[in-house]
């Protein structure tokens, strides 16, 4: 029998570097930058907290929003920490990671045809997401003169064109651009002048470096506009937990929530009792985990402009952008390269759209001592190619 | 914690200068900085730490853990007495401790007859010691932070985006 997929698969374009993908994972004894995740596991109390959990029985389904103490708990944390004000009980839900909320959001708001901007470069599950939802992402490019910020210029020029929505990442995966709250301001003057609403994936907030975070409901009037994202993966190195959450109206939660009843049920009460862990005592070792980031990357881009690969100063999450068309290879070839002579792994920039063959993305998620290593075998390849 | 000992307390072999480029200051005030660190006494040493269990050709030195009672003096309390036993060189670290008895002193020698020896000549019969419980080491798993385990392999995947 043929088997005759949906064509809306069918057609979703196959990441183009799957192939390099492949390369590093057959390689043994590589330094990668290439990790989207943090190289620390998971602080101890948080993963005993796990184990404890798991002893004491606790195995079963939870309500589907989430566990209703742990939603409590990211209200009363998002209050704290930002004077952000969400109802535990009806604007908040507990999702598989960011990934989850990402995916949930695009099917509760889109229709077909519905137009979302990305700003790109972006996480790849983006446009992947819109695109799934039967609605289409509409591309805006940052630039590096610009540091790869999205400006309300750029958003204008598109909403006037008619946009339901735009997704914006901030700190940024894979560029580390960050907003500080003048700019996030002018970008909300956009959102309700076109009427749209707004999905923000603020999973880095945490690794904020050079000012301190805005999130975006926080913003006069853009509750009701935003669709915030967080999550525990990065902040609290815990990746393979598989949870975040999504705040939002109650009328985007309650039709968000409808979707994850029927695909997910829950998020796995596991990880739950962990992320209530990480929200009750975790507050230490993410102040760790940051301070050790900041020093990293103030190595990394200092080495690498000095190696003549241009990169700005990323002001949030763990990667650096840098421009390698110095070299005059593509980002692919670039990648392969220096993976074949030096077996360290990037990312080649086209992973996060097309426009960005020239750049590279590393991530700083790894130990100083790999880093040091990593400048020196990176001069040894540029020396190489004179 | 001051960053620059933040650094250090991981890391005794890194340079002022990279020091100054982690933290975003001048090497010139990381070096000042450091050096009043060592005059006041912040910093005592730079030591590197030696997993004993991986000295393959030396005997591995024995370790002992005592408790000691003491008759505290007059005037000086604890104080005299204790910098009477610190001052051994088989001990490795003193602490004045509440609870049952007062000064938990750790011993190093090559034997168990060396460190009883030391025990029963040096330390027991030492005017105003009441008396000792002595605990011998072992196995050790974690000092000063350190877990002392061969590292373990990086579990997540090598590229992901
Ligand atoms: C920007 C961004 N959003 C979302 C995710 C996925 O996060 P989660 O683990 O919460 O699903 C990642 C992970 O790399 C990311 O970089």
């Amino acid at each position: 029998m043929e088997i005759k997929l949906s064509k809306k698969v069918e057609q979703l374009a196959p990441s183009g570097i799957r192939a390099f993908f492949d390369l590093v994972l057959g390689m043994k004894d590589v330094i990668s930058l290439g990790v989207g995740e943090p190289d620390f596991v998971t602080p101890w109390n948080i993963r005993e907290k796990a184990i404890f959990s798991l002893e004491q029985g606790y195995t079963s389904y939870t309500s589907n929003k989430g566990m209703i103490e742990l939603r409590k708990q990211i209200a009363l944390f998002l209050e704290n920490r930002y004077g952000v004000r969400y109802d535990p009980e009806e604007e908040i839900l507990i999702t598989v990671g960011v990934s989850e909320a990402l995916d949930l959001a695009m099917r509760a708001l889109i229709n077909p045809g519905d137009k979302v901007i990305i700003p790109e470069p972006a996480y790849v599950a983006y446009t992947a997401d819109v695109d799934l939802a039967y609605g289409k992402a509409v591309r805006i490019e940052t630039e590096s003169p610009n540091g790869f910020k999205l400006t309300p210029q750029m958003i204008s020029k598109e909403a006037k064109k008619g946009v339901k929505g735009l997704l914006l990442n901030y700190p940024a995966n894979p560029t580390g651009v960050s907003y500080t709250k003048t700019e996030l301001e002018d970008i909300a003057k956009i959102i309700k002048k076109y009427n749209m609403f707004i999905i923000t994936d603020e999973v880095y907030d945490e690794l904020t470096y050079d000012f301190s975070h805005t999130p975006f409901p926080s913003l006069k009037g853009m509750k009701e506009h935003t669709v915030y994202m967080n999550g525990f993966s990065k902040a609290y190195a815990m990746t393979g937990f598989r949870i975040g959450y999504v705040c939002g109206p109650k009328k985007v939660i309650s039709a968000m929530t409808k979707i994850h009843q029927y695909t997910m049920l829950c998020v796995p009460i596991t990880a739950q009792m962990a992320a209530m862990e990480a929200l009750k005592n975790g507050y230490k070792s993410v102040q760790e985990m940051k301070r050790e980031y900041r020093r990293r990357r103030e190595f990394i881009v200092d080495a690498l402009n000095g190696l003549g690969l241009k990169c700005h100063m990323p002001q949030g999450a763990f990667y650096v952008f840098p421009s390698i068309k110095s070299t005059k290879e593509s980002s692919v070839d670039f990648a392969k390269n220096l993976l074949l002579s030096q077996k360290v792994a990037v990312v080649p920039g086209t992973a996060f759209g097309a426009a960005y063959d020239g750049y590279v993305r590393m991530a700083y998620a790894a130990s100083y001592d790999n880093l040091k290593e990593v400048a020196v075998r990176i001069k040894k390849y540029l020396d190489s190619k004179k | 914690m001051d960053e620059i000992l933040e650094v250090l307390s991981n890391d005794a072999r890194i340079t002022p200068a990279e020091i100054a480029k982690l933290t975003k200051r001048n090497v010139n005030d990381v070096k000042k900085a450091i050096k009043n660190y060592e005059k006041n006494g912040t910093i005592v040493k730079y030591k590197a730490i030696i997993n004993q269990g991986m000295l393959k050709e030396e005997k591995e030195r024995v370790r002992a853990l005592i408790e000691v009672s003491i008759l505290p003096q007059k005037d000086v309390g604890f104080d005299y007495i204790s910098e009477r036993i610190y001052s051994f060189p088989e001990v490795s670290s003193c602490y004045l401790v509440s609870g049952t008895y007062d000064l938990l002193v750790v011993v190093e020698g090559s034997s168990l007859q060396d460190v009883s020896e030391f025990i029963s000549s040096k330390l027991a019969p030492m005017q105003n010691v009441r008396s000792t419980a002595t605990h011998f080491l072992l196995k050790k798993y974690k000092e000063d932070g350190q877990i002392f385990k061969r590292s373990t392999q990086s579990k997540r995947l090598n590229i992901s985006f």
